[in-house]
């Protein structure tokens, strides 16, 4: 059982969260705008590193806060958590 | 007749406790203290069970959990399979029976209890051998919380198996005694008896499976849980779970008898018995040497060791010959006789000089060497190292957080494993942030010390390979040298592709003793050195645990939560039957004496379109939205527009997903200019508000909205049909309910005549088509309205309905249920709603992915209705819809399938709402339903079924 | 007519008897009908005006909460995000409360919310409810970990709770629960307590 970090309430077991898929994949400013390849672009597509990977989590079963984590698919070890309005912390090979 | 192997005096059981026992039928006595095993073998019986494949008689070879072939089925006092007889502790009234390599399930629940506990600590110790007592104590003195988690029914590891004392401690059981009571005496250190560490896991997390009351058998007070999970959380781990011996393989060395030298010791000074009266000793290593003089002490007759090094030890030798043991060095054992029993054993000169030779015994025992235990490290993803001079893996690399100590990290003599111990202890409390561990003490011995270098042998060689292989590398799995050969014969080369082939490994054992064994074999076969091999994985859990413990409590009634509303008790006690909703139980019909379920669901439909009914609703999704920037937050979410919903008034509402398929449905009321209340279906409450607080948080976090769900302090009743408003009239008498003061779409509040005033949200909504009022009052009054309602409603027959009447009600409206009707691939559109998707929002969720091409064609699958020409007929939910009257050759196109199916009430006949391919330009066309070796005829139409002019909505 | 709000059904009204039975090693009482107020806001300053209005300052700190005396009687104040406060007051102050809380935060972004029903509250006392609760919630409750005003929502068995920590030395901790699980938690908790009833420390 894996602990994560809740940036709030601190280390928790990893049951108390939801995950949600990569994070810093903002809704486009003006939708209507793109054309159906681009919308598709930003509805279905999602990077799948080998390695560090931001991805958005929430505390579900605690404070219910959405927050930031970057992940390394490959040992799950999670290497950094952040709050939604701080900044992804620099890392190489972090999509 | 029973012999009697028990020495006069020694060993740690208790004389004055006597257990009657069986196995086979055949009854025996043992004494507290005894494993099963061990009580056998003071019996002189050896054969336990028989092998899987060729059932070959298979007998006690190890004094642990290593032991690879003295598998049992306990009978009584509750059946069990596949125990290991060395690991199962004696009681009164035990009945066993050697299994022949498979279990049976029990036939009956098991009355025991399970459960689990979570402990969290600075340091946790695996292992109480003397590494892991020192790490424990020293750690424990620098004031950490500890935990000491160790597999025996008492501490010592394998001391327990030794007659050495400390010089200036005493008994080694001394030593032992004093550690335990000082670390039980501090507080916060915790000291797990017959507990095992079976899986070691990210963080510090330790999961061990705690044996409280299998050894009193059926003595066990019901009470107390049987086996307990513990659930570790460690800052700090250390593991110090000792060594496994291994043997040697060759020809017929699996018969009864036969046993690991180091366990003869365990035996012998653990439990005062003697394993037989005439015992030769074949090994790798001077180990066994002490096994051989040990019990050359007690009497018995210790003819021959055997010596597979040219240069054996020459002190040790002394010491043998000293005792009448004859030593043969550069010697090996080459086969065995005997069945049930071992009778005699080949030896035969390794190379050089001498000549082959057979001697008369009733045991022998091997030892080719110690494969330290390095399960937990390795489950850590430790990498693991080979190290020649023991023939064995050990820890490679160092992880963080965890120390591998003792026999387990490879040291093998006591004065190495009790000062890794008093370092890691010391190590792992100041890592945890205590800055003063306290030194301990530590024990020295008078144990032999090893004089020679251990030789690395895992099989006796063979002149020629043998037409019928007795060489059993691994016993359980009867996998032998030559199912290793041709694995490697056959090309593979890896470890794991190997296990896989031999299955060497893979049974309840999981290859404590053949896998290193099988690892050198390969390794000749292929001409490699084994440090260039890659060990197979060791993988959770250490040791087989019962499936009953892992569940725990969570079985029965507390498998699951059961989620209730505030009326639940009234279901229940009228009879109603129960759907499982998500965890929420909902009444589904509530039938009468000598009805089905199909009689009372027409009564009920019957009674809400003629009369008056009511339904409990409490367990739908609601969520307070407020701020001053709400309707602008649910003008993005929902498809339609809710930024210009008057308050007092109620709208329909979709949402979908960016993909913009349907996700939820529900009403909005506007409660006030900066505050909604929103409902989502009972399945999605959580979901939706997850969904709805991700887009708040992330993508709006500038908007003014706060969501806060209050599904619960609600009661919610929809009371539906011609008489509601009739029924809600009595009950509300400050509230003008007629049509023109309260009309569709809008709510009031109101306090209603129920036990003194109950302050009430009456909404005018209608799932049905019929009249209705959905009344919400705070969940403390939920009953006290249902009762209220029930009362008032007696004049018209009022009447309570479940899901079912529910699903009928509403499909007879076209009214599609999210999950149900759709699937995730639905749009607004698809349902026939596009009167729910405003035309005039800049933007919502899913709003682009409407007008992708792939959400246009005409082919897409779209809700309707279908009538089958039979009236009678209800189709199967889920079947197919194809084009033709006969089922033809596959492949056969698909139009779609039955999404709700039910008989009606109101319309006298079976119905069905489906999703089909261009389904609206169908209406009016037959289609086809194959069912069962069937094909029905159906009609299909608009979806709405019933009134579809909206007449009744009003009353 | 006017509406009662300090009686009816509590969620756990039927288990009280079966609930006391688990005493002394474990003292489980429900404490029905309170005021329970959720209270949304993000402005430090609302945030610091609030505080006089109740008698008791909003806690600053995750999992923590807040205990006072103020006009609306005895207080306590739960901390359940960075902007979302739970408010615990005695049974039939909910409107007053709100009215309250409201003029204190005035045009603040901000919410409150009558959650009253929403869930129930139990007090846990004890010699053994330590253990007890150990046999279903992840966090480390030794007082050194979760002293007296810690404040968590997290899962015990399988149920999401509040769990506050009232008294760390004398053993005394509130749970909240969601009313539909309060059956299903007060099974467990009876479970969980059978080896405690037996020998009580
Ligand atoms: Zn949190």
């Amino acid at each position: 059982m894996q602990l994560i970090s809740c940036p709030w309430c601190g280390p928790r077991e990893e049951v108390e969260f939801h995950y949600g898929g990569q994070a810093h994949v903002a809704y486009p400013d003006d939708p209507a705008a793109l054309s159906d390849e681009d919308w598709a672009r930003f509805v279905f597509f999602r990077d799948n590193p080998s390695g560090p990977f931001a991805e958005r989590w929430s505390h579900a079963a605690g404070c219910r806060r959405w927050f930031n984590a970057i992940r390394d698919t490959r040992s799950h070890e999670l290497l950094d958590v952040y709050r939604m309005d701080e900044a992804q912390p620099a890392r190489t090979g972090t999509s | 007749m029973t012999a009697n192997f028990r020495l006069p005096v020694g060993g740690r059981v208790n004389r004055d406790e006597a257990l009657r026992f069986s196995l086979d039928g055949r009854p025996m006595l043992g004494y507290r203290g005894d494993t099963l095993a061990s009580a056998l073998l003071a019996n002189g019986v050896h054969q336990v069970a028989t092998s899987i494949k060729y059932g070959r008689p298979r007998g006690i070879m190890a004094a642990g959990v290593e032991d690879a072939s003295a598998l049992v089925q306990i009978e009584e006092p509750f059946p069990e399979p596949m125990m290991s007889a060395t690991t199962v502790e004696l009681y009164d009234g035990l009945i066993a029976r050697g299994l022949p390599g498979q279990g049976r399930l029990a036939d009956r629940p098991d009355p025991a209890r399970y459960d689990a506990k979570h402990v969290h600590c600075d340091v946790v110790v695996v292992g109480a051998g003397p590494a892991g007592l020192v790490a424990a104590l020293t750690s424990a003195r620098s004031g950490a919380r500890v935990v000491l988690v160790d597999d025996q029914n008492q501490a010592g590891g394998a001391l327990l198996g030794s007659d050495e004392y400390f010089d200036d401690l005493g008994s080694p059981a001394a030593w032992v005694h004093e550690v335990l009571a000082e670390l039980r005496a501090t507080p916060g250190v915790l000291v797990l008896e017959r507990t095992t560490a079976f899986g070691a896991y990210d963080d510090g997390f330790l999961l061990a499976l705690q044996r409280r009351t299998d050894h009193l058998g059926a003595a066990a007070p019901k009470d107390v849980a049987r086996q307990r999970i513990w659930r570790i959380r460690a800052k700090q781990t250390v593991i110090a779970t000792g060594a496994h011996e291994r043997p040697v393989v060759f020809a017929d060395n699996d018969r009864p008898g036969i046993m690991l030298a180091g366990a003869a010791r365990t035996y012998l000074h653990r439990y005062g018995v003697l394993p037989g009266r005439r015992i030769v000793v074949f090994t790798t290593n001077d180990s066994a040497y002490t096994a051989a003089i040990e019990l050359a002490e007690t009497g018995v007759d210790v003819p021959m060791l055997l010596d597979a090094r040219a240069v054996p030890p020459e002190g040790l030798v002394a010491e043998c010959a000293a005792r009448g043991i004859e030593v043969r060095a550069g010697h090996a054992v080459t086969g065995t006789e005997g069945r049930e029993h071992i009778t005699d054993v080949h030896i035969a000169p390794l190379a050089g000089t001498g000549h082959p030779d057979t001697i008369m015994c009733d045991t022998l025992l091997v030892s080719g060497g110690w494969n330290p235990v390095v399960h937990l490290f390795s489950q850590l993803r430790g990498a693991l190292r080979y190290a020649p001079e023991l023939g064995a893996f050990v820890p490679g690399e160092e992880l963080p957080d965890v120390q591998v100590v003792g026999s387990a990290a490879g040291a093998l003599d006591l004065a190495s494993c009790v000062r890794q111990g008093g370092e890691a202890g010391r190590a792992a409390s100041e890592a945890a942030g205590f800055t003063r561990p306290a030194p301990v003490p530590l024990p020295t011995s008078d144990a032999r010390v090893a004089e020679a270098a251990a030789m690395v042998l895992w099989q006796v060689p063979e002149g020629a390979e043998p037409t019928a292989d007795t060489r059993f590398v691994d016993l359980q799995r009867d996998a032998t040298v030559s199912d290793v050969l041709r694995a490697t014969g056959a090309g593979l080369r890896s470890l794991e592709h190997i296990k896989r082939y031999t299955t060497i490994g893979t049974a309840h054992d999981q290859g404590k003793t053949s896998g290193m064994i099988a690892a050198g074999i390969v390794a000749e076969a292929l001409g490699v050195k084994i440090a260039e091999q890659r060990p197979t994985t060791f993988r959770p859990p250490y040791t087989s645990v019962p499936f009953a413990a892992l569940a725990g409590r969570d079985r029965g009634e507390l498998h699951d939560p059961v989620r209730i509303t505030a009326m639940h008790s009234w279901h229940v006690a009228q009879g109603a039957l129960f759907e499982d909703v998500g965890q929420w139980k909902r009444p589904w019909y509530y039938p009468r004496p000598g009805e089905d379920m199909a009689d009372a669901v027409l009564r009920e439909c019957r009674a809400a379109r003629e009369s008056v009914a009511l339904m409990d609703g409490s367990t739908l999704g609601k969520i307070d939205v407020q701020g001053q920037d709400s309707g602008e937050f649910l003008d993005m979410l929902y498809t339609n527009m809710m930024s210009n919903l008057k308050v007092g008034r109620i709208r329909y509402g979709v949402m979908c997903g960016v993909d913009g398929m349907v996700i939820d449905d529900g009403t909005v009321i506007r409660l006030a200019e900066d505050r909604f209340l929103v409902t989502t279906t009972t399945g999605n409450a959580a979901k939706i508000l997850e969904w709805m607080e991700e887009w708040l948080q992330t993508e709006w976090p500038h908007l003014r909205v706060f969501l806060t769900s209050v599904t619960e302090h609600w009661a919610t009743v929809p009371l539906v049909g011609p008489r509601s408003r009739d029924v809600l009239a009595s009950l509300a008498p400050e509230l003008d309910v007629s049509n023109e003061a309260f009309g569709f779409m809008s709510w009031r509040d109101t306090v209603l005549d129920v036990t003194g005033g109950v302050a009430a949200r009456v909404c005018r909504i209608s799932f049905s088509g019929e009249l209705a009022y959905e009344i919400n009052v705070n969940a403390w009054h939920g009953r006290a309205l249902w009762e209220a309602l029930m009362a008032a409603g007696e004049p018209y027959g009022i009447t309570p309905y479940g899901t079912e009447t529910m699903h009928v009600l509403r499909a007879e409206k076209g009214y599609p249920i999210i999950g149900q009707d759709t699937d995730g691939t639905v749009t607004p559109q698809d349902l026939g709603m596009s009167w729910a998707v405003s035309k005039k929002k800049p933007d919502f969720i899913g709003k682009r992915s409407f007008a992708r091409s792939e959400n246009n064609r005409p082919d897409r699958k779209q809700l309707v209705g279908l009538l089958p020409a039979n009236p009678a007929t209800v189709l199967p939910e889920g079947a197919q819809i194809i084009e033709s009257a006969h089922l033809p050759e596959p492949p056969v196109r698909m139009l779609g399938h039955v999404t709700s199916s039910y008989a009606s009430a109101a319309l006298d006949r079976g119905f069905a709402l489906a999703v089909v391919r261009s389904g609206r330009d169908r209406i009016g066309e037959t289609l086809y339903v194959p069912v069962a070796d069937d094909v029905v005829p159906v009609t299909v139409t608009d979806s709405v079924l019933f009134d579809k002019e909206g007449t009744r909505r009003d009353g | 007519m006017t509406a009662e709000t300090t009686s009816g059904s509590s969620p756990l009204g039927a288990w009280t008897a079966r609930l006391a039975e688990l005493a002394p090693a474990v003292r489980v009482t429900e404490r029905p009908f309170l005021t329970q107020l959720t209270l949304r806001v993000r402005d430090a300053q609302a945030q610091a005006a609030i505080g006089p209005a109740l008698g008791v300052e909003l806690p600053s700190t995750p999992c923590s909460f807040t205990r006072g005396t103020g006009p609306h009687g005895e207080l306590e104040v739960l901390w359940l995000g960075p902007d979302e406060y739970l408010v615990l007051a005695r049974p039939g102050v909910q409107q007053s409360l709100e009215d309250a809380i409201r003029a204190a935060l005035g045009d603040a972004a901000g919410a409150v919310v009558d959650v009253s029903a929403q869930r129930t509250t139990l007090a846990l006392s004890g010699p053994r409810v330590r253990d007890v609760l150990a046999h279903g919630c992840a966090i480390d409750l030794h007082p050194s970990a979760a002293p007296t005003g810690t404040c968590v929502q997290t899962l015990l068995a399988q149920a999401g709770i509040v769990l506050l920590v009232s008294d760390a030395g004398r053993d005394e901790f509130t749970l909240l629960v969601r009313s539909s699980f309060a059956s299903y938690l007060a099974a467990w908790l009876i479970d969980a307590s059978v080896e405690y009833r037996m020998v009580p420390a």
